[in-house]
């Protein structure tokens, strides 16, 4: 199985007449099974289609058209304009938002957090690449054109989870390349604040069989790690985790951001040494390198399933 | 060892060098604006052709591809490769 | 971006909060004036954005306005880590009976800004926090909700206090969190906030830092305030090098090729994207490189931002070799990235064979980029090869170059 999505997933994308979301469009229908997209929204732009996707003003007409309850939307529209849409999404009963524009402003993150939360919604990102199941289906830009995404990731049994959407790639590519594939993996942004953080989603991957360990990239900035850690340790998961943590060189250089918007260093809890200190006490194991990841997780489940 | 730092060049067959209205498809279909339509017909943007994605929606405006097309882009950087 | 002092008093001012009746100043003669205006005793204090002020002798007690022009001369000459003073605040010195602390920061975790008030003020919360955890008191409050005073009430009878305090603060600490989230701030902060004999509460410091993404819709603030669109007030300030970088990066709305920052090694780097810059300044460092700087590609920037970027790198005084790093790339293309980076050098004519140390970008259009790096004789890797060991081979070559 998967966490988020499956094949069944049906989804809409906003701003899907913009330049980027045209070619997410045609990556998420031609990989795996093919996505179901079943609209896209552009006000203004109503009756055009974009990859035999029909385009219409409102996320309403959308979900008229559709006759059902659709599931999920990918938001690819200016920063500006962002909230609303996510509104709009939210309010018309979709569930599962990803949210790909970056630069948008913590206030407006938070408030559509807020709202998610309310109404039962969750939301990726944002600053994201979006969710893959590999074989099966992407939605977002994650892994690229389908064939490129195809040389990446594989099924198996590792879950990852990325504050950066390369990153997310590049890990995944390693496992796959050492024979572990990957049961889901999600670009979950790097900002300050996001939808989901790594303690939000290990819920999911706990309950899904399939998922047998965890890989997680991180970064300095924020108190996100201290929260998965917390997490681990009160809810004695079953899964074990190899995290890698980038930007160590930043500790040398206090209020500088590199990378992200959410590297910026807040406090002495944020640094990359803080961080792989509470991160090893949780029992999650740090790698120094990425290549390294493979040995690391395989090591971990196969102790785990003779214990 | 190539040693000029061109990548890409682009052709257009004289006789369809005048053809205005095929001059302004070109302008509007390329992302780089690699074409600039005028009242003589296509002149091109020297500063741009190397910032040509291979896209092929020029072959596409000029209705041809390959050989027979009256729009070519040469792959420099591979033997004078032509797009098709 | 942070607010000096002399700012951030105005936006708490403009909040409806009180604050004494300072003066800013860059002209000790203006120095003078103020605490003539003033008439007593006043505080003269250098508006640098870093800490340490008081140590570094930033910060002068006047009983004259002749004792405060001179201190006004000697400060605006001081330079306190780095720093010369924007200018100089002349402020009335208050009888302040106690000092409060009263801040607004945003928690990730709960993903709602957080009011914090302590009666324990004029030191930092941090410290407060860890000796008198009591005296902390910390209350969320929604995005969505309108703000109430009831909110403003509990967070500061969390910590004790009561009476007419409490009902004099309330109004304070509310606004202040109402300056919060309407100015789009990451941390606002008065402290120390103090109360007067007569029983009124007066904003002495305070400390704002706005969110750089939403400078945009705060235009009429930041142009009442003074605040250039060029200033970005980092931690350090941009270097010519850095400054360059960031032109390299407006010349076109296409993807990023930029966020350039300068270490003095001899590796340049062209790297990318977000995640995988920080990764691989790491392995350069881990293997014992010398980065000359740092900064970022992603969103399939154009050939020309490529280039500029890498020429500008190779440029460097005491850079020798580049290396051009990426994790594996879904959105920018491998063969715009080889074309740009070669262009650079046989416009600087240089070698591109010589001088790219490695070219490590796998995916989005590898076949391509990969003939063309072939054609031209560069050094290049697949994603068979880590981040770790591009970096360790680009050491390698770098170290074992000839000195020039």
């Amino acid at each position: 199985m998967s966490i988020l999505i499956d094949a069944s997933t049906t989804f809409i994308v906003q701003g899907i007449t913009g330049r980027e979301a045209v070619n997410l469009t045609r990556e998420c229908l031609d990989y795996g099974t093919g996505a179901k997209i079943v609209g896209g929204v552009t006000p203004g732009r109503l009756g055009r289609d974009v990859h035999g996707v029909p385009v219409f003003d409102t996320v309403a007409q959308a979900v008229e058209h559709h006759g059902a309850p659709i599931d999920g939307s990918v938001v690819t529209v200016p920063p500006a304009f962002t909230k609303d849409a996510v509104f709009e999404a939210i309010e018309n009963g979709i569930k599962l938002v990803v949210i790909v524009t970056e630069r948008i402003p913590r206030r407006d993150v938070a408030q559509m957090v807020e709202l998610a939360t309310l109404r039962g919604a969750r939301i990726i990102g944002p600053n994201c690449l979006g969710i893959i199941v590999p074989d099966v289906i992407k939605m977002g830009g994650i892994g690229g054109p389908a064939k490129n995404a195809a040389q990446a990731y594989t099924p198996g049994p590792i879950g990852v989870i990325s504050r950066s959407g390369g990153m997310t790639t590049e890990m995944s590519s390693t496992l796959s390349a050492a024979g572990l594939g990957q049961s889901t993996a999600v670009s979950i942004g790097g900002d300050a604040i996001i939808g989901s953080t790594y303690a939000e989603l290990m819920p999911l991957f706990e309950a899904d069989e399939q998922t047998r360990g965890i890989v997680i990239y991180t970064e300095p900035g924020g108190r996100m790690e201290a929260e998965l850690s917390r997490w681990v340790t009160e809810n004695s998961s079953r899964l074990p985790i190899v995290a890698f943590m980038a930007g160590r060189f930043m500790d040398e250089m206090p209020g500088m951001s590199f990378g992200h918007a959410g590297t910026i260093v807040e406090g002495k809890e944020d640094t990359a040494g803080e961080k792989i200190e509470r991160l090893a006490q949780a029992g999650i194991r740090v790698a120094e390198r990425i290549e390294d990841i493979p040995t690391m997780i395989s090591e971990q489940i196969e102790s785990r399933a003779g214990a | 060892m190539r040693a000029d730092g061109t990548f890409i060049a682009v052709e257009v067959e004289d006789a369809a060098a005048g053809d205005t209205e095929l001059a302004r498809r070109l302008a509007e279909a390329c992302p780089v604006d690699i074409f600039l339509a005028s009242d003589s017909g296509v002149a091109l943007v020297d500063g741009n052709l190397d910032e040509c994605v291979l896209c092929r929606l020029c072959l596409d405006a000029a209705g041809a591809r390959g050989a027979g097309s009256p729009v070519k882009i040469i792959k420099l950087y591979d033997d004078g490769a032509l797009l098709d | 971006m942070r607010f000096f002092e002399f700012e951030a008093r105005e936006v708490v001012r403009r909040a409806g909060i009180p604050v004494t009746d300072y003066g800013f100043t860059t002209d000790p003669a203006e120095a003078k004036a103020i605490a003539e205006r003033i008439g007593g005793p006043t505080v003269i204090k250098s508006q640098v954005l870093t800490g340490g002020r008081m140590k570094a002798g930033g910060v002068k007690f006047a009983d004259t306005p002749g004792e405060a022009e001179a201190h006004a001369a000697e400060i605006l000459e001081l330079e306190i880590n780095g720093h010369m003073p924007r200018g100089v605040l002349v402020d009335p010195r208050a009888e302040v009976e106690q000092e409060y602390y009263a801040g607004v920061v945003w928690d990730g975790t709960r993903k709602q800004p957080v009011m914090i008030f302590s009666p324990v003020g004029g030191i930092d919360i941090e410290q407060v926090a860890e000796e008198q955890p009591d005296k902390v008191g910390r209350r969320h409050f929604s995005n969505i909700l309108p703000l109430s005073d009831f909110q403003a009430k509990e967070v500061i009878a969390s910590t004790g206090v009561t009476g007419s305090d409490l009902n004099r603060l309330v109004p304070i600490v509310l606004r202040l969190a109402r300056l919060f989230v309407e100015n789009d701030m990451v941390l606002a902060e008065i402290n120390p906030l103090g109360r007067l004999a007569d029983g009124s509460f007066v904003a002495l410091d305070a400390h704002m830092d706005i969110e750089n993404e939403a400078r945009g819709r705060h235009k009429k603030l930041l142009a009442d305030l003074g605040v250039g669109e060029e200033e970005t007030r980092q931690a350090r300030e941009a270097t010519p090098f850095e400054l360059a970088g960031e032109e390299v990066d407006a010349q076109d709305h296409r993807g990023v090729a930029g966020n350039v920052t300068e270490f003095d090694g001899d590796l340049g780097l062209v790297i990318g994207a977000g995640g995988g810059s920080l990764t691989l300044f790491d392995a350069v460092r881990a293997h014992g490189g010398r980065p000359a700087n740092y900064c970022e590609i992603g969103g399939n920037p154009s050939v020309a931002k490529a280039c500029g970027l890498a020429k500008l790198v190779l440029s460097k005084p005491g850079v020798d070799k580049i290396a051009v790093m990426m994790s594996i790339v879904s959105n920018t293309r491998v063969d715009i990235v080889a074309r740009g980076v070669i262009k650079a050098c046989l416009e600087l004519g240089l070698d591109p064979a010589e001088k790219i140390a490695i070219f490590r970008i796998p995916g989005a259009w590898e076949e391509e980029g990969f003939k063309i790096l072939e054609r031209y004789g560069v050094d290049y890797a697949d994603r068979s090869v880590s981040l770790n060991e591009a970096a360790r081979r680009a050491v390698e070559k770098i170290q074992g170059a000839p000195a020039r």
